[in-house]
């Protein structure tokens, strides 16, 4: 701990958002060295920064830091910081052969990473709408950048502009959320909003039902909830596939961070007002996702589908809440980001500039050049799918367990359903992997050795967390336990 | 009682085979022999366990035995608990006495990609085990669920040519049942924790767990629904003849001979016992469905040009028998049922091998390609001809047994409902007898026929342990009866205290009640 007092007991609760924030300056500041055409681990920067911040999360763990009065690092936060700095570590292990691939600038690459990373992470931990706002904003925009890195693709160019705008747009909702919140409880602090809300009975006040559904608006777009998806499947088709992968898991994880914060424990007195609203969204998420996913022959445009829908579980999981709800929110929110993660990279290891892999014709007889690669692409989908052994039946089960407790059975009974639709399409994948005749000429994959160890990791995880989820499901739990 | 963990063993033998087959190394042969002799033995040793755990099998007791419980998941009550009973008992021998003759079955056909389907024949073996000695509702969904993927990619992979739709309908199919079953599961546990504060899916805490009757429909619905599916019961039964026919040999048998026993099973294990107001409330319209798919299945069977299609069919029909004797309710119909699933898997799993052996020769499944066969193949036509007396239900074979169990005790119950269900006695005869004679009897009219080899040692291997357990199976059905009394005692015990609740389907003729 001496290291972390130095900096002063207020600074303790940003000292793993630092940590990152630093990498990423320090990755800037390398690129501004390097030569032209030199190789320089940059990425390495950013695994000591990550390394630093998870290192000061499990020293924080359990100390509930507090810094400046408008960031509370409480172990629901951590947690979620702890997913996004796993989500971060992986994402790097994968990007060398994106950054080759595509020829991206690698130390903006990194730089922007990171520091979409510590907005995520700054945001987990917020407790003040502003801050909050801020640090959406501050990895919106690096994650705009991001989709539109290959400069020279048209298709990355529109995404990222389609992204841009939209994303703009809900960020204006959310900051005029905010505005009529402290309109009303003359705070922007969480803890205040909530004791006002609590304190005045105001449900019935028009104006602070403006405020919610502003506030709601801005946190479903980042979310992907329906009607609010437009952005995704283009924006995940536009960016480079590893890119995809860390924000299809990483933006889920800040937001829905948030979307607990705010709904679960700030405007939790009002559940009678929101409930419908969120009631719809879910479904309607779960079942646009899954059922548009069937229809799609891109396996980006395919997996953001997939996404949206499994946004679609989170939200119930939220609609259902109290502590069963918190704590399955937590657990999905880690399967999820493993298996999502290990999805697109496995797309994003096997494409090569002549052949991108992203379309489902080019998955023909994959099992015949590379199966290790094949298979691990199965157990990845399987775990999207919601099979046992693998820990996507656990978090969906823990979710609908959650439902079902709150007496929420058509959302489950939704859920299970379209997620038998979603099944259809991972297993079109897994079809054209394994039952259609071998493509002429498949050269096997050859991928680096640590991400083949990264995905075999991956994979293990899952199935390790498929059959003993003991320890994280109690872990999630205990986190959520003292969140206010 | 000493603990010897005999049931997990089972469940996990053949999975920790199947893992080290992924391991053997393939020396460049053409063929994996390594690696199918190495499957074959995992599952003679999985055989030779599960004897081992029949002769530890105490016969008089209607409890689990050979219980094993370690807590899983304790925060949500979960535990892996395995037991044993008279109903589950024989299941769990007849999947091992099964793989191993559908791995020799495929020695030869199967000539692509040896390593992997023997890993996934193996890993299907686990999770079927593993449903039936599964007393933790968790930990039971989680074999049930998990059981499908193997079966999806042994279809998928190494089946006919409209395989992929067939694995995709059949995966699809009986999730679409099995998820509505996931939510029934989670709802009872919140049920469990609302009236004890604790959740639990233990399968005895269930029993003790008294339910309202208006809950118990749709739990019992949910959970009847997975269930029929998988049985399958007319009218969920349409993935069945693609499934069947589009299957490996090895697929089909396992398919036909265990995996539709998990429908039926789910019924008497679960769905019964857990719901039995409701249960008694449907079973009149479930015994009529049972009824309509045993007629449905024997005539559609009937028309069939292709032999394995007929036998998908005949297995409708069968099944059809099985639901009738479990939805009676009463020692017979109960007895006769988890007796003709026993029947169903020996006869079908040896019928869907010989199919198999014909169409290895010959590539081809159509009745009118064959006839005359008596002439070339005799060896293989006389085991044909037991296996279709045996199926058929012919005195002194397996499948009389159990039929006439379930007619009895239909008929208790419901003498209309028995009086339909004979003429599927007679139906199968039909279409059964008619198919052996156009495929076996004649002279010889396609000259492609002429060469055809019989059997060799192989498939002997195969086919003489099934017709031994037919023969054994008619003769002494004692031996299996009598370990499966006492559990079956349990369960009908049970119904009868939900029997007041009982109500006679509207159609049902005067006096049925006196029959009770």
């Amino acid at each position: 701990m001496s290291s972390v007092s130095i900096l002063g007991p207020t600074l303790n609760g940003i000292v793993p958002v630092l940590c990152v924030t630093l990498a990423g300056l320090a990755c800037l500041l390398a690129e501004a060295f390097r030569q032209p055409g030199e190789r320089m681990p940059i990425g390495g920067l950013g695994g000591i920064g990550l390394a630093g911040a998870g290192a000061a999360i499990l020293l924080l763990w359990g100390r509930r830091a507090e810094s400046f009065g408008v960031v509370t690092a409480d172990d629901f936060g951590l947690f979620v910081q702890l997913v996004l700095v796993g989500i971060g570590a992986l994402t790097l292990v994968f990007s060398p052969k994106a950054i080759d691939r595509d020829t991206l600038p690698a130390g903006e690459y990194y730089a922007l990473m990171l520091f979409a990373l510590a907005g995520m992470m700054l945001m987990a931990v917020a407790t003040d709408l502003l801050l909050i706002f801020l640090a959406l904003e501050v990895f919106s925009l690096a994650l705009y950048v991001l989709t539109g890195l290959r400069r020279r693709e048209c298709a990355s160019t529109e995404g990222a502009f389609k992204y841009f705008v939209l994303g703009g747009f809900s960020s204006a909702f959310f900051l005029y959320g905010i505005a009529f919140t402290y309109g009303l409880a003359g705070s922007t602090r969480l803890d205040r909003v909530a004791s006002m809300v609590q304190a005045h009975a105001l449900s019935g006040d028009p104006l602070l039902l403006v405020a919610m559904g502003l506030l709601l608006v801005g946190l479903a777009f980042k979310v992907a909830a329906v009607p609010f998806h437009m952005w995704t499947p283009d924006a995940y088709e536009a960016a480079p596939t590893v890119v995809t992968g860390f924000m299809s898991t990483a933006v889920k994880a800040a937001a829905f961070a948030v979307f607990a914060r705010v709904f679960l424990l700030a405007l939790e007195p009002l559940r009678a007002e929101w409930m419908p609203v969120l009631w719809v969204l879910a479904i309607c998420t779960m079942i646009l996702g899954s059922v548009v996913g069937v229809a799609q022959t891109n396996l980006k445009r395919m997996l953001a589908y997939s996404s949206i829908a499994h946004g679609g579980y989170l939200l119930v999981a939220l609609a259902a809440g109290g502590d069963a709800g918190r704590a399955s929110i937590l657990f999905y929110l880690v399967v999820y980001a493993v298996t999502n993660i290990g999805a697109f990279a496995v797309i994003a290891m096997l494409g090569t500039r002549e052949q991108p892999m992203e379309t489902l014709d080019e998955y023909k007889g994959l099992w015949h050049s590379s199966p290790v690669m094949a298979a691990l692409l199965t157990i990845f989908l399987l775990s999207l799918g919601g099979f046992p052994p693998t820990a996507g039946f656990v978090a969906k089960w823990y979710v609908f367990s959650a439902a079902v407790g709150a007496g929420q059975f058509g959302l489950a009974v939704v859920g299970v359903l379209t997620s038998v639709v979603s099944v259809f399409f991972y297993l079109r994948i897994v079809v054209m992997m394994y039952m259609s005749d071998a493509r002429e000429g498949a050269a096997p994959a050859r991928l680096p050795g640590p991400a083949l160890a990264a995905l075999s990791l991956s994979a293990a995880i899952l199935f390790y967390l498929g059959v003993l989820p003991t320890r994280l499901l109690d872990l999630a739990a205990r986190s959520v336990a003292g969140m206010f | 009682m000493a603990v010897v963990p005999v049931l997990s063993a089972l469940i996990v033998l053949p999975l920790v085979g199947a893992v080290l087959l992924l391991l053997v190394r393939n020396r460049g042969h053409e063929r994996d022999t390594v690696v199918q002799w190495a499957a074959l033995g995992v599952s003679l040793a999985e055989f030779a366990v599960s004897l081992w755990m029949w002769s530890r099998f105490d016969a008089a007791r209607p409890d689990f035995q050979m219980v094993e419980r370690v807590d899983w998941i304790p925060s949500f009550g979960i535990q892996y608990a395995v037991g044993v009973d008279g109903i589950s008992l024989f299941l769990v021998v007849l999947t091992a006495f099964l793989t191993p003759l559908a791995l020799l079955g495929s020695w030869r056909s199967v000539h692509t990609k040896v390593r992997e389907f023997s890993f996934f024949m193996l890993a299907l073996e686990s999770a079927m085990i593993g449903v039936f000695l599964s007393l933790d509702m968790f930990l039971f969904y989680v074999f049930w669920d998990a059981m499908l993927i193997p079966m999806y990619f042994l279809i998928g992979i190494w089946g006919y040519e409209r395989r992929v739709y067939a694995a995709v309908k059949f995966i699809l199919y009986t999730m679409a049942g099995s998820v509505l079953m996931l939510v029934a599961i989670l709802t009872v546990a919140s049920l469990h924790s609302a009236a004890t504060g604790a959740y639990s899916f233990s399968y005895e805490a269930w029993l003790a767990l008294a339910v309202p009757r208006h809950t118990q429909m749709w739990l019992f619905l949910a959970f009847a629904v997975a269930f029929a599916i998988k049985v399958p019961l007319f009218p969920f039964h349409t993935w069945l003849p693609d499934a069947h026919v589009e299957a490996p040999t090895a697929g089909s048998v396992i398919l036909a001979g265990v995996m539709l026993k998990m429908g039926t099973y789910g019924l008497l294990r679960f769905a019964f016992p857990l719901f039995p107001d409701a249960a008694a409330y449907f079973a009149p319209w479930l015994a009529v469905l049972a009824v309509i798919g045993i007629v449905y299945g024997a005539l559609v069977a009937m028309v069939q040009p292709d032999m394995k299609k007929l036998v998908a069919y005949s297995s409708v029909s069968h099944l059809g028998f099985v639901v009738l004797g479990i939805t009676a309710m009463n020692v017979q119909g109960v007895q006769g049922a988890v007796y003709q699933m026993l029947n169903h898997g020996v006869s079908t799993g040896a019928l869907f091998l010989i199919v198999g052996m014909l169409s290895d020769r010959r590539h081809t499944r159509l009745i009118s390609e064959y006839g005359g066969l008596k002439h070339v193949m005799p060896g293989l036509v006389a085991a044909f001809f037991v296996i279709t007396l045996s199926s058929i239900g012919l005195p002194g074979l397996n499948g009389f047994v159990g039929e006439f169990l379930i007619l009895l005790g239909a008929f208790r119950w419901n003498p209309a409902l028995a009086a339909v269900a004979a003429s599927g006695v007679i139906l199968s005869a039909v279409y059964m007898l008619w198919m052996f004679q156009r495929v076996n009897y004649g002279a010889v009219t396609n000259p492609k026929n002429e060469g055809m080899q019989d059997l060799d040692t192989r498939e002997k291997f195969v086919l003489w342990p099934l017709i031994a357990m037919a023969v054994f199976m008619g003769v002494a059905p004692w031996v299996f009866l009598k370990p499966m009394t006492p559990a079956v005692n349990r369960i009908v015990a049970r119904m009868a205290e939900a029997g007041p609740a009982k109500v006679v389907p509207v159609a049902a003729p005067a006096g049925t009640e006196s029959s009770r």
